[in-house]
């Protein structure tokens, strides 16, 4: 067992882990932060996506012990400090973005790293930078449209509802 | 002005605060103190007998529990088969014993021997992979036709794979066969519908709870029907009476049919709990849930339509082998049959119709239903049978099917395959399909492909559903071992607030928003006012559940007949407190007023009232204000559409682009048009996926090549399209308060065909006219192929 | 996952110290390996990451030579690249975003998976692998799937590529795992032209030395329409054909050159 010490969401955090403790592990199980998921064991769903350091990755595929130091955000620090939606989790509900909400936490954190580098990404940029984030349930329509709107350009016209 | 509260409002939904914050609560996000974990050992091979399964290693292991064996499951039941099917000769179905544990024999590759109960996940993995099995390998049995013939059987005692060959109606066949000899023309088709892996994202999560202090049991699983999963294991493997076992099935990460079954998981963590006398939780990785979760769809199957020679369809044939896999799984023999063979008559009026089924068992997952179940195999041979026909008849697609369109004027309409449509309006639909799919600019949109050296294809399709299932005694006499009603409890709190509890369970449908928008509506009072519960069976009364498209129809209607109670009754109060006749009282936003005058009283005076009943008509009423009731539908609903779907084709790769996909639904009545149109933006991605990208693929051997993302394509943002959707044509449903019809399965019952048809389409165009069928999914190495000729 | 030892060194020394001992093996981005850990494909005893190693991680020109770090991650290739396109826009679409944001061109090499994107740009540049103890030709380091030049407990600390002329990546993306189904790298220098496939070949990358003398000669797309791909040795599997994999190395190579 090793010590980490992590900021997470802004708090500073430390925990024992062994060697193979994934991140996505130290988050949900050591701290209690549920809202990363676990999806799949070939890191490609994307369930689990987090930033470390200002980028996203996936935190089934590092370990936490190799993070120590890093500062992460997951989706429960994603919220404005008044408690209210941040604007892509915002933009996800008013266009419904998310259906079950298993994929959602993960798709709001790489939505979010794609607004961060470019803050005006087209539909197609939209759709390849959410390769690596699979969503089963709405068919990325909302999900597009949801980022799209985040991004604040006008989606009226995008999509007939 | 759109409504912003009640019936046909576009509601925010509520739930979304909870996901979008990582604050929702799934069923691996629980943990209870004293818990221990689970880990598998599960058959690598397809078939065998076992012969030795040595646990002393693994026991001695850090951490470790208990390893358990079939012997651990002695005197307890197999898990239970839901429904059970007749043959042609009117003998019951072969139904194996499915067991928790394999108890001699192994038949599928993830089929579990033994478990390992320990102190940490890692450890129970470790220990796992001391246990030492000696299987003796057996051929496996894979195809399906060659495993009806003869060869290895995959339950020796049985002494057959084929688990039912089933007609329906077996009185159609000689007027269907008769009608064939004196055909115009026939066309044949034979197909596969490609064998499919729901893949809800999140994957399945058992925790069992045994608390000896009260001898209970409380199950926490990702489930879509927990009362049934009370039911089937309480009553049929455990032994364990309903009012001691609680099963919890809290926010569910999707499920598209995979997570109604009863698993073996749940019963396995259910008793291990009381043998150890602590809680047990067993978490399926995604490897794991492509072994282990049941498959979809995998038929094979010819079928063949007579048309007269103004194309007027005159009969209509199939033949389809149907696979169940190893075992059978909970609702799996009811598929290919009751769901797949009663909707062969499309939207159209085919006199004579004979379907023929034959269910085998091979060494694979057990294979049940997936979104849609049975009814996009049913659509997909009808709807790609007709283009055939249209194609070598030389009449348009289009104008084929609506000749042959069961008219507005033409409901109820009786099918000759059992069922009886109530409403439905094709023509219309594919009016508007017409207009939104821009069917008149495909033209231009074709030439401008080409342009690009792309040949540019459209696919049209029609789809008819059943959902909403279904009346109890129907599907009593059709081999349901269970009823299909759906129940609610609605409970008026002392200020007016309201509870429901239903039967009905969300796992991404958003029933926490759009159940209370019908409530707000009956009532007049503001939807924030009303809350859903659901999911566990402690505070619910005994539901169904949610699949088929149900819960609106069926679940939704429930509320409505307790919420017409709670108000009959609010009206006698209110009756008493202005001093009227109960028959003189109205209720209009949130009032009850005495009609024809403005004396008046307002819910929340009523509510009060009836929990304070200092004024209230003691003798004739009792206090307090929550009614329940059940509901059992008349009739299935029947939702229909009419799809488009435009595509291109790179010739010198083979690959398929969606383009555009246009999809014009009849849903009757619409609750919530934003979920409504997710739920069919979900469908359509999940029936484009079934089309070019997904299928579950074995080796001879039973090995699944197909067992993680890896190879299972699933799609992503970047494969699909925005869609173009529409549910402007409503036909109400007329038997259910609503007049709802259920849009959950639709989009992936509609889709593929039409993606199929336009890439036949576009290779025809491009005068590959030799091409009229390729199988799903359509991959880029077979469009080429089918392009080489 | 088995259990493991996790090391941290901060210089290649170090590092390379950590890899001696026994079951000792290299962390990169862990995008591969961590995978096969977690189906306990690799046991590792000791886990060396290399990510906090400052001299390991970059992009900087020298001379006509791009030179990228060994742990140097896809994003910062795709983004630090833009001297050499070709091979930054081959970097900006491996795998996706939050895959680029850890996974690293030296683990990619020793990895030497036979759908990997990578490879091909190596071999078709002509790049140099150089590692703590020496430098391996791109002709001499591929040996075949999922096996390379480098010796148990050898790091590749950086790779040198000379920038061509003209140069394109096409990757036909498999449906699935989004690796390539088929790839081709084409790059023109003043030595000629150099094509790699991967993604193709049951023996990993490889160069198409037909294309090679035909595009030499003349390059142009139409160079290659007459010359013909032999499927025996392609990959055949769920995904495609032999026969469909020896088309595609056609197309793409024909669809390379045209792009560069
Ligand atoms: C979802 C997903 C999609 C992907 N898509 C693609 C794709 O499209 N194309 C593609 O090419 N790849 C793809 N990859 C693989 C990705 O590029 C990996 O990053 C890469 O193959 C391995 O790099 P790594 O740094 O993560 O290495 P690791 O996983 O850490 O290590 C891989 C191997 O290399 C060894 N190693 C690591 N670094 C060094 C070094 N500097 N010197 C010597 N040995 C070392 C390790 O010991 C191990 O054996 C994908 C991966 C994922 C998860
Ligand atoms: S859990 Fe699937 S990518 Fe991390
Ligand atoms: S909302 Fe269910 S997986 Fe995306």
């Amino acid at each position: 067992m090793t010590k980490v010490s992590m900021t997470v969401n802004g708090k500073a955090v430390s925990g024992e882990v062994e060697g193979r403790t994934l991140l996505a592990t130290f988050l949900r199980e050591g701290l209690g932060l549920t809202g990363t998921h676990v999806g799949c064991d070939t890191s490609q769903c994307g369930a689990c996506v987090v930033h470390v350091n200002g980028q996203a990755i996936k935190s089934c595929t590092a370990f936490a012990a190799d993070l120590d130091g890093a500062k992460v955000t997951t989706i429960e620090g994603m919220a404005n400090p008044d408690g209210s939606l941040g604007t892509v989790q915002q933009a996800f509900q008013d266009h419904h973005g998310l259906q079950c909400g298993f994929c959602t936490p993960g798709m709001v954190m790489s939505a979010a790293a794609l607004l961060a580098e470019n803050p005006k990404p087209t539909e197609a940029e939209v759709r390849h930078h959410l390769e690596g984030n699979i969503c089963r349930c709405t068919g990325y329509h909302n999900i597009v449209k949801a980022v799209l709107a985040a991004s604040g350009q006008d989606v009226g016209q995008i999509a007939a509802e | 002005m759109p409504k912003d509260q009640g019936i046909g409002a576009r509601s925010k939904r509520r739930e979304d605060v909870r996901f979008l914050t990582g604050a929702g609560r799934y069923t691996d996000d629980i943990n209870v103190p004293g818990q221990t974990y689970a880990a598998f050992v599960r058959s690598e091979v397809a078939h065998g007998k076992i012969t030795k399964i040595d646990t002393s290693d693994a026991e001695k292991m850090p951490g470790v529990v208990k390893v358990f064996t079939a012997a651990d499951f002695d005197g307890k039941g197999g898990v239970p088969c839901g429904w059970q099917i007749h043959d042609r000769q009117g003998n019951p179905m072969l139904e194996p014993k499915h067991p928790i544990l394999a108890e001699g024999k192994v038949r599928y590759v993830g089929d579990a021997i033994a478990c390992v109960v320990a102190e940490t996940l890692e450890q129970a993995r470790d220990a796992a992979e001391a246990v030492v099995v000696d299987i003796d390998e057996l051929p496996a049995v894979m195809d399906m036709k060659a495993a009806v013939k003869g060869g290895a059987l995959v339950h020796d005692e049985l002494g057959s794979n084929l688990c039912y060959d089933w007609g329906f109606i077996e009185d159609n066949k000689a007027a269907t066969d008769a009608a064939f000899e004196t055909a115009h023309h026939v066309t044949t088709l034979e197909l596969v519908n490609n064998r499919l892996i729901a893949n809800p994202m999140e994957p399945r999560v058992a925790l069992g709870h045994y608390n000896r202090a009260m001898d209970d049991y409380t199950l926490y699983t990702t489930s879509q029907n927990p009362h049934v999963i009370r039911l089937l294991m309480g009553a049929f493997v455990l032994s364990i009476p309903e009012h001691k076992l609680r099963v919890v099935a809290p926010d569910v990460g999707g499920g598209f049919g995979s997570k109604i079954f009863h698993y073996i998981e749940e019963a396995f963590v259910t008793h291990a709990s009381r043998l150890i006398n602590r809680p047990v939780k067993w978490t399926s990785t995604r490897s794991e849930a492509f072994l282990t979760d049941a498959h979809g769809r995998d038929h094979v199957t010819k079928i063949e339509l007579a048309l007269d020679k103004d194309g007027m369809f005159q009969a209509l044939r199939t033949e389809t082998y149907a696979n169940m896999g190893a075992y059978l799984s909970t609702f799996a023999p009811s598929v290919p049959t009751y769901l797949h063979g009663t909707l062969m008559a499309g939207n159209y009026k085919t006199p004579h119709i004979y379907v023929n089924v034959k269910a085998v068992f091979t060494n694979t997952v057990p294979v049940d239903a997936y979104r849609g179940a049975g009814r996009p195999e049913a659509t997909f041979q009808l709807e790609r049978v007709i283009d055939k026909a249209a194609r070598e008849m030389g009449i348009d697609p289009i104008e084929l099917r609506r000749k042959n369109f069961v008219g507005a004027d033409e409901f109820p309409y009786q099918t000759p395959v059992a069922v009886a449509y109530d409403t439905g309006n094709y023509q219309a639909t594919m009016d508007v399909l017409e207009k939104i799919a821009d069917l008149a600019g495909f033209e231009k949109r074709r030439a401008d492909s080409a342009k690009k050296g792309l040949w540019r294809g459209l696919g049209v399709n029609c789809y008819i559903e059943a959902c909403g299932i279904a009346p109890s005694n129907l599907v009593g006499q059709l081999g349901a071992r269970a009823g299909l009603y759906e129940s609610a409890t609605v409970r008026v709190n002392a200020t007016g607030g309201i509870v429901v509890m239903t039967g009905s369970h969300s796992h991404g449908q958003g029933h926490e928003t759009a159940f209370p928008q019908v409530i707000s509506e009956m009532i007049g009072i503001p939807e924030s006012q009303v809350e859903i519960v659901h999911g566990d069976t402690a505070n619910t009364p005994m539901g169904m559940g949610t699949y088929g498209s149900r819960s609106l129809a069926v679940g939704g209607s429930a509320m409505v007949k307790a919420t017409n109670k709670i108000i009959a009754k609010a009206k006698k109060i209110a009756a008493h407190l202005l001093e009227a006749s109960d028959g003189d009282i109205e209720l209009k936003d949130g009032k009850f007023t005495v009609a024809g005058t403005d004396k008046s009283v307002d819910w929340g005076s009523v509510c009060l009232a009836a929990y304070v009943p200092h004024n209230y008509p003691l003798a004739e009423l009792e206090p307090g204000l929550e009614e329940t009731a059940f509901y059992d539908p008349s009739n299935f609903t029947y939702p229909s559409g009419a799809y488009a779907c435009e595509v291109e084709v790179d010739p010198d790769t083979g690959k398929v682009t969606v383009c555009a996909f246009a999809a014009a639904d009849d849903f009757g009545n619409v609750i919530n048009p934003m979920i409504v149109e997710g739920q069919v933006h979900g469908g359509l991605a999940q029936g484009i996926g079934q089309a070019l990208l997904e299928g579950a693929v074995y080796d001879e051997n039973g090995q699944l090549l197909s067992g993680s993302y890896m190879d299972y394509a699933m799609p992503r943002a970047d494969d699909v399209p925005f869609y173009t959707v529409d549910h402007s044509c409503c036909t109400p449903c007329t038997h259910n308060p609503l007049g709802v019809k259920g849009c959950g399965e639709a989009g992936a019952i509609g889709s593929p065909p039409a993606v199929v048809n336009a890439v036949i389409d576009a290779l025809q165009r491009a005068g590959k006219t030799n091409v009229t069928h390729i199988d799903m999914p359509l991959s880029p190495s077979r469009v080429w192929a089918a392009i080489q000729g | 996952m088995y259990a493991f030892e996790l090391e941290k060194p901060a210089t290649v020394a170090e590092a390379v110290k950590a890899l001696a001992q026994e079951d000792a093996q290299a962390l990169g981005g862990g995008q591969t390996l961590i995978p096969s850990m977690k189906q306990r494909l690799a046991a590792p005893a000791v886990l060396v990451s290399l990510n906090g190693i400052k001299e390991m991680i970059g992009v900087r020109k020298d001379g006509g030579d791009l030179v990228i770090g060994g742990a140097t991650p896809h994003a910062v290739v795709a983004k630090e690249a833009g001297a050499y396109p070709a091979l930054a826009g081959l970097a900006g679409n491996i795998g996706d975003p939050a895959v680029r944001n850890r996974g690293t061109i030296g683990g990619s090499l020793a990895n030497n998976d036979p759908s990997a994107c990578y490879p091909s740009a190596v071999l078709a540049s002509g790049a140099t692998v150089v590692t703590n103890n020496r430098q391996i030709a791109a002709d001499d380091f591929f040996e075949g799937l999922f096996t390379t030049a480098l010796e148990p407990g050898e790091i590749i600390t950086e790779v040198r590529f000379p920038i061509p002329q003209k140069a394109s990546y096409q990757k036909f993306l498999q449906p699935a795992s989004r690796f390539a189904l088929t790839a081709v790298f084409v790059a023109k220098t003043g030595g000629g032209v150099r094509v790699a496939v991967t993604g193709a070949s049951e023996d990993g990358v490889f160069r198409w030395a037909d294309a090679e003398a035909a595009l030499s000669a003349n390059f142009a797309a139409d160079a290659v329409s007459g010359l013909s791909v032999d499927p025996e040795g392609m990959i055949g599997d769920m995904h495609g054909t032999k026969a469909y994999r020896a088309n595609l190395v056609k197309v793409l190579t024909g669809r390379a050159v045209s792009a560069a």
